[in-house]
C-alpha cells in the first residue's frame, strides 16, 4: 500500500479480506457493542446515546456480591490450568516422542470429544455421579456403602472443568514439545546429563511457548465458562458467566451485564494480548 | 543402563494415557447405557434391556425438525467456513506480506475467546443493529468461531506446500486459474478435506454459541440442554447418543477418505 504500488493491495491482504470482514463484522463489532452497553443507562436498551458509568459503580458497590463470582471464576480457572499440565503433560510427552505410530489413532481418539456438545459429555457425568447412577449402583451391587456425595459441588464443577479442557491444553502443549528436536536430547544424554537435567534444561524451555499457550487458552476458556457450573455443579456456585447470562436474559439489565462482560474481557484481553504478542507462529505451527 | 528406566517411563506413559482415555469415554458410555433402559429413569445396573427410548426419538417429529435444523446450520457453516479460511490460511501460510504478523495472531483472538461471552455478545449485537434471530443468525455466530479453527487447520497444511510448484506452472503458461485447479488445489486438499470436517462436526456439536443465537430455532445440543435442566425423559440419552454416533461416523469415513486420496496420490 506504499505510493509506489498504488491502492492495489498485496495477493497476502487480498486473501486476507473476507477473513477480516468476518471478524470486524462478528467479533470486533458485538465486543465494541458490548462496551457501548456497559455505559449506557441501567435497565435501559439506549446504547451510544447516554453515557454513565452507574453500571460499574453497581458492580463496585462492596453491597453486590458479584465479586465473589468473579473471585471463584478466577480460581476454578486458576486451579483447572494447574491440574490440566499435570495431567496433559505426560500425555502430550507420549504424543510428541512415545506412541510414534500411534500417535495419529490416540490424537484422534482425544480430538473426537469435541465434537461431541460438552453439555452431552457433561451431562454422562451425572449420569454416572448421580445417586442410583452407574457409580453408586456398581458400588451397591458390590456391597459397598455406596457412591460419595460428589455432585452438585464445586469440586464437581471444577471436574467437569479439568474434563472439558484437557484437549485445550493437551495440544498446543504438544506441539512445543515436538518443537524440541531428538538429536538434542540424544547429545545430552551422550554427554553424561541426567534425566532431570535433560528435562530442565533442554525440553521444557524449548517446550515452553507451547506449554504456555496451553495455560493460556485453558485459562481463558474456563475463566469464562459456564456449563460445567449449571450441569455439574447443581449452581452450587455462580460463576461471573452466569451472571452476565442473567444480568442478559432474565433481568434484562443489558447494561449491567455489559458492565460484567467488559470487565471478564478485559481479563481475558490482557491475557491473551500478553500472551501471543511475542508468539512466533510460523516456528510453532509450520516447524521451519 | 538407561534402558531399563526408559522402558518404566514409558510404561507409565502408556498406561496413563489409556487411563485418561477411559475417563474421557465413560460419560459418553454412561449417556448409552442410560438410552437403552427400559424405565423412565436412570437407574444402575439397567433392569430391562430395550431400544424403546431410541425407537421413539427416531419416530419423534420434534426431534426430525432438530435434527433438520442442526443439519442446514453444520451445512452451511461447513461451505461458508471452508471457502473464507482457504483464502484466510492462504494469507496465514503460503504469501509473506507486510500485515502478516498482525493478521496470524488476529486470527488467534476468537479462538482464545470464552465462547458462551461471545454467544452473549452477538445476542446484543445482532439485538442493537435489529437482525430477527433465526438459526441463519446462529450460522453467523458459529463462524466467528469455527473460520479462525479451519483456517488454522489448513494452514498447517500449507506450511507444507512447495511454492516452486506454482511457479513452474506458470513458466509453463498457465493461467492463475488453471494453476489454482491443477495444482494448488489438489495439492492442499487434505488440508480443505479436514479443515470442512472440523467445520461440520464442531457446529454440529456447538452448544454455548447457538444458545444465544439460534432465536425460535432449536438446534440438538440446545434441545438436549433444555431437557436436561427441566424435564428428562431417556430420550436425552438416546438423542445425545445417536448425535455422538453420527458424528464418530463422519469421522471415521472422512479420515478413511482422507487415506484412501493420499494412497492413490503417492502410488
Amino acid at each position: 500500500m506504499t505510493e509506489g504500488q498504488g491502492w492495489r493491495l498485496s495477493i497476502g491482504a487480498r486473501c486476507a479480506i473476507p477473513v477480516y470482514a468476518l471478524l470486524g463484522l462478528g467479533f470486533l463489532a458485538p465486543l465494541l457493542a458490548i462496551i457501548g452497553f456497559s455505559f449506557a443507562t441501567p435497565r435501559g436498551f439506549d446504547a451510544f446515546r447516554t453515557f454513565t458509568l452507574a453500571n460499574y459503580a453497581e458492580i463496585l458497590n462492596p453491597a453486590n456480591t458479584v465479586w465473589t463470582s468473579f473471585v471463584w471464576s478466577l480460581l476454578l480457572a486458576g486451579l483447572t490450568v494447574a491440574l490440566l499440565t499435570v495431567v496433559a503433560y505426560p500425555i502430550a510427552y507420549g504424543l510428541a516422542r512415545v506412541f510414534g505410530r500411534w500417535s495419529g489413532l490416540v490424537s484422534v481418539l482425544f480430538v473426537f470429544p469435541l465434537f461431541v456438545s460438552e453439555n452431552i459429555r457433561l451431562y454422562g457425568w451425572v449420569l454416572f455421579f448421580i445417586k442410583a447412577g452407574v457409580l453408586d449402583g456398581t458400588m451397591k451391587s458390590l456391597g459397598l456403602p455406596g457412591g460419595p456425595d460428589f455432585l452438585y459441588t464445586p469440586a464437581a464443577t471444577l471436574f467437569g472443568m479439568v474434563y472439558v479442557y484437557l484437549p485445550f491444553m493437551l495440544f498446543p502443549m504438544t506441539l512445543g514439545l515436538s518443537t524440541v528436536p531428538g538429536d538434542l536430547i540424544e547429545a545430552a544424554r551422550d554427554m553424561g546429563a541426567s534425566r532431570l537435567q535433560i528435562w530442565r534444561e533442554i525440553e521444557l524451555p524449548l517446550a515452553m511457548p507451547g506449554i504456555l499457550i496451553g495455560m493460556l487458552l485453558t485459562f481463558v476458556l474456563a475463566v469464562g465458562a459456564v456449563a460445567e457450573s449449571k450441569i455439574l455443579g447443581g449452581q452450587s456456585i455462580i460463576v461471573i458467566t452466569h451472571d452476565i447470562e442473567i444480568a442478559f436474559t432474565y433481568a434484562q439489565n443489558w447494561p449491567l451485564g455489559s458492565a460484567l462482560a467488559v470487565l471478564l474481557m478485559l481479563v481475558v484481553g490482557a491475557l491473551t494480548l500478553a500472551g501471543i504478542a511475542r508468539l512466533d507462529l510460523d516456528r510453532i505451527l509450520g516447524r521451519r | 543402563m538407561e534402558a531399563p528406566a526408559r522402558r518404566r517411563s514409558d510404561v507409565f506413559i502408556w498406561g496413563w494415557a489409556i487411563f485418561v482415555l477411559v475417563v474421557v469415554y465413560l460419560p459418553i458410555v454412561c449417556g448409552a447405557l442410560a438410552s437403552v433402559g427400559k424405565s423412565r429413569y436412570f437407574r444402575f445396573p439397567v433392569q430391562q434391556y430395550s431400544f424403546e427410548w431410541w425407537q421413539r426419538t427416531f419416530d419423534s417429529i420434534e426431534i426430525g425438525q432438530l435434527v433438520r435444523t442442526s443439519l442446514k446450520m453444520a451445512a452451511a457453516v461447513t461451505i461458508l467456513s471452508v471457502v473464507i479460511a482457504f483464502f484466510g490460511a492462504l494469507a496465514y501460510a503460503r504469501y509473506d506480506w507486510k500485515g502478516r504478523r498482525f493478521y496470524q495472531k488476529l486470527v488467534l483472538l476468537p479462538i482464545f475467546f470464552p465462547q458462551p461471552v461471545m454467544g452473549l455478545a452477538l445476542l446484543l449485537w445482532f439485538n442493537a443493529i435489529g437482525l430477527t434471530l433465526s438459526w441463519h443468525t446462529a450460522v453467523f455466530a458459529h463462524m466467528v468461531w469455527i473460520v479462525p479453527v479451519v483456517t488454522l487447520v489448513m494452514a498447517i497444511q500449507m506450511y507444507g506446500f512447495d511454492p516452486a510448484l506454482e511457479e513452474a506452472a506458470f513458466d509453463l503458461g498457465a493461467t492463475r486459474l488453471q494453476v489454482l485447479r491443477e495444482v494448488t488445489l489438489p495439492v492442499l486438499w487434505p488440508g480443505i478435506w479436514s479443515g470442512a470436517l472440523f467445520a461440520f462436526l464442531l457446529s454440529w456439536g456447538n452448544f454455548p454459541l447457538s444458545l444465544y443465537t439460534t432465536g425460535p430455532d432449536t438446534s440438538v445440543p440446545e434441545w438436549l440442554y433444555a431437557k436436561m435442566v427441566a424435564g428428562y425423559t431417556p430420550m436425552v440419552p438416546a438423542l445425545g447418543t445417536m448425535a455422538t454416533i453420527a458424528a464418530a461416523t463422519l469421522l471415521l469415513a472422512g479420515g478413511l477418505l482422507l487415506r484412501l486420496r493420499r494412497r492413490r496420490a503417492e502410488p
